[in-house]
């Protein structure tokens, strides 16, 4: 059966306007009372846990869904692996900040000084072309550890810095980046310096190389949308309706009796997870690491391409993504070589002036405005 | 409903008027032109360079009048900003995307590496280095279809130890920046230098951008008789300000862009103490040659907006252009068969450049001449570089045989050594 059969059968129950118009900030628990009046599948029976998994997707998920999914396969292999693949472990990065930033209210300069982390650690701990440094340990070994360390790395940035609001958060985690770019460059017995590693492009598995651009591709693909729903889900749970609550109003919702701080710092734990999953794939499509990679041009790119894509969404992580990294790779045709950066730049400032919620709020003011035949659609769905 | 139907309408028919201009456009470029790849750094710190370094290639090509091999030439060009990572995305976009069948760059050291690596990917296109200077591209786990017309920075420095002995600078002090272009220059200076007697009593390894030299300073040893800077741009000017100001007075030897146009019109006392300051590279200001003369009034007549006299890097972009260039026309165009029969004319590419021959070896390496110079002052009170002795035929070995230069290695931080 596939998902866009299942909504149908999920959507037979009331009718279109009133599905669409469901409160979806709410948190799942008030939700869900509604589903057992829903009829059940027409054919078979579906195990529940497959119900609630594919109960988020839509027609448009499907779209989407076939869209990517074909991409590689129509596209050449530079648009697949530079292109899309590049975007998705970028979307990835910036999909942490979106999360923390949307989501907690901190905006987090060091999501790719999180990723730049794990790269260093696959780099130490795995295979490179630095024999005398690195570990040789299996790839998967080393991508467990880098996860998990680069999550802890994570958090100790969201401990530090948690006590700090707007301004003060993107500076002290600007500091922490900046700080880690320089013991990256500096340290030589550890992070080899300057010239960093190289040789660190990604394994065989099951005799499938991900070097390949359409396995890369799919396994970028997978990684991010994994994400995306992770993000999707974790901001109607418990948790994230607290991390929003937490965004809105820190004091209400400590008198609540929540943990502030600890909410953060978890925020900064899983935020730095999804980083380090994106700055995996990265040193995977770099197949290099050094510290160039997590400058503070690397740390304001992936602010750049949060504020792009907008940040009231988890999917405008990946617009802003894909519009910058089409953006680095042609504006230079567009205009006299010397001065491409101009038009770089000056798209980004018309974006952020003409619609201050990135890409995301202009498709949404367009929608508004020739969308008289969805009044529903107004600006409670996209302030999930 | 009908209004997002017209939208969605008029988008369609804009599309397709898109695609069909595209698809004009291409066909229009397809007639007997060939397009080859040019990067350089047009961003970040090497920027500067960068332009200049595509005005070398500009050159090369303008004096063919854009023709090579009986066909159009079009520099497709890209762009990177001095890291690996961008240097290989942008190779990869003229590669893959703009389908150049010959890819010409990039400009510094790391990056060099990096397009090496990627070249292995992709034997059917050839790879010719812009000015890219790390021994590790050619000398080890080379591509076979990278080309490096230039020669790279341990052999810039070569004959300046022996230079330095001459004037009686038996112990040094070392001051470098801490990535692979200051090691290899490093090295190319220690291996005659050591081999001769002299001692590098300490190496002081700064990171790529330091601004505060007074720790350096303070460790500068009374008993040297000179110091060995290898710093480039703003981080030679800081440390000469600084050492000044600290009232150091030893004589000084410099890398290949230690004192180069940049550094010597830098304002302050210490500028006259800069006189007589040695140094080496693959060309200098004051080549006595017709053929030095040439390039630079040409390059002056081409570009009003370039530098008083050409940089390093335009020199070394026009070379590896121009054998880009002479190689097609010795094949008439021919690329086919996997580009054997143009990759053997490179092989063979050996003509005589502004600075000297230009020619290759066994690895694909320049072998070529390194002058080394002395600061002057010109009758007009300007600093110049003037040549005192030019050493040929310098190989990537540096006039060592093969296994002498296996057991010293490549140069890192502490090879070569030579302290007491």
């Amino acid at each position: 059966m596939s998902a866009a059969q299942w909504r149908r059968a999920m959507k037979s129950g009331g009718s279109m306007p009133a599905q669409e118009a469901r409160v979806t900030a709410l948190p799942r628990a008030v939700a869900s009372p509604s589903q057992p009046a829903e009829p059940p599948p027409a054919h078979g029976e579906l195990p529940r846990w497959l119900g609630r998994l594919l109960r988020p997707v839509r027609w448009r998920h499907v779209l989407v869904a076939l869209l990517v999914l074909v991409y590689p396969f129509v596209a050449s292999p530079f648009f697949t692996f530079q292109i899309g693949a590049q975007s998705l472990a970028l979307g990835l990065i910036a999909l942490s900040l979106t999360f923390l930033g949307g989501y907690g209210g901190m905006v987090s300069l060091a999501q790719m000084t999180v990723a730049g982390f794990a790269a260093y650690v696959v780099a130490i701990v795995g295979s490179s072309s630095n024999t005398a440094i690195s570990l040789g340990w299996p790839w998967w070994l080393a991508v467990i550890v880098a996860l998990a360390l680069a999550t802890l790395f994570s958090a100790a940035v969201g401990w530090l810095s948690v006590r700090t609001e707007g301004i003060y958060t993107i500076m002290i985690t600007l500091a922490v980046g900046v700080a880690f770019f320089y013991l990256a460059q500096q340290n030589y017995t550890l992070f080899n310096g300057f010239q960093g590693f190289s040789k660190l492009a990604a394994p065989t598995v099951f005799g499938l190389d991900l070097r390949e651009p359409v396995p890369f591709y799919l396994l970028t693909l997978g990684c991010s949308v994994a994400g995306y729903f992770f993000i999707k889900h974790l901001i109607r749970a418990p948790f994230g309706v607290a991390l929003q609550g937490i965004r809105d109003n820190p004091r209400r919702m400590q008198a609540l009796g929540f943990d502030v701080t600890a909410h953060r710092v978890a925020a900064y734990a899983v935020s730095g997870f999804l980083a380090a999953v994106g700055g995996v794939l990265l040193v995977w499509y770099n197949g290099r690491i050094s510290p160039g990679t997590l400058g503070i041009g690397a740390m304001i790119n992936i602010l750049i391409i949060a504020v792009l894509g907008g940040m009231k969404h988890p999917i405008g992580a990946f617009i802003g993504a894909i519009v910058f990294v089409l953006l680095q790779n042609f504006a230079i045709d567009l205009v006299d070589r010397e001065r491409f950066n101009l038009v770089i730049g000056g798209v980004f400032l018309a974006i952020v002036l003409f619609s201050p919620d990135g890409l995301l709020g202009l498709w949404h003011r367009l929608r508004t405005r020739l969308g008289a035949p969805f009044p529903t659609r107004g600006s409670g769905r996209i302030h999930q | 409903m009908k209004r997002v139907e017209k939208v969605f309408g008029r988008g369609i028919v804009a599309a397709a008027a898109l695609f069909a201009m595209a698809g004009a456009a291409g066909l229009a470029q397809a007639q007997e032109t060939l397009k080859i790849g040019l990067l350089a750094s047009l961003e970040g710190p090497f920027a500067a360079p960068g332009q200049d370094g595509m005005r070398g290639a500009d050159l090369a090509l303008k004096e063919k009048k854009g023709m090579a091999g009986g066909k159009k030439i079009e520099f497709v060009k890209v762009s990177s900003d001095a890291t690996p990572d961008k240097a290989v995305n942008s190779t990869r976009k003229a590669v893959e995307q703009d389908k150049v069948q010959i890819m010409i760059g990039p400009l510094s050291g790391d990056e060099g590496i990096a397009v090496k690596n990627y070249a292995k990917t992709q034997p059917n296109v050839t790879f010719i280095n812009g000015s890219a200077g790390a021994q590790a591209a050619t000398l080890q786990d080379p591509a076979p279809n990278f080309y490096r017309f230039n020669t790279e920075g341990a052999q810039w420095m070569v004959g300046l130890g022996e230079h330095a002995l001459s004037k009686g600078y038996k112990r040094t002090f070392l001051i470098a920046e801490d990535y692979g272009f200051p090691y290899s220059q490093v090295q190319g200076f220690m291996a005659s230098y050591c081999a001769k007697g002299g001692k590098v009593v300490d190496k002081a390894w700064v990171p790529l951008g330091t601004k505060d030299y007074a720790s350096v300073i303070a460790k500068i040893p009374k008993n040297v008789d000179a110091l060995v800077v290898v710093l480039g741009g703003s981080d030679a000017v800081n440390f000469l300000t600084q050492y000044e100001q600290a009232g150091g007075d030893k004589p000084m030897i410099g890398g290949s862009i230690t004192v180069d146009q940049t550094v010597l019109n830098f304002k302050g006392k210490r500028r006259e103490s800069l006189l007589g300051t040695a140094s080496a590279g693959p060309m200098a200001d004051s080549i006595d040659t017709p053929e030095w003369k040439k390039f630079v009034a040409d390059y002056k007549a081409s570009f009003k907006d370039g530098f008083p006299s050409p940089s390093l890097f335009a020199y070394l972009y026009y070379i590896n252009t121009k054998a880009t260039l002479d190689a097609l026309d010795a094949v008439k165009g021919d690329l086919s068969n996997n580009q054997k029969a143009y990759r053997e004319a490179l092989q063979k590419t050996n003509f005589k450049g502004p600075a000297g021959d230009v020619k290759i070896d066994a690895n694909r390496n320049g072998v070529g001449t390194t002058y080394i110079t002395e600061v002057t002052k010109a009758p007009d009170g300007s600093f110049y570089n003037k040549v005192v002795k030019s050493v040929p035929n310098i190989s990537q070995t540096l006039g060592l045989s093969e296994a002498e230069f296996k057991k010293m290695g490549m140069g890192t931080r502490d090879v070569p050594d030579c302290r007491t």
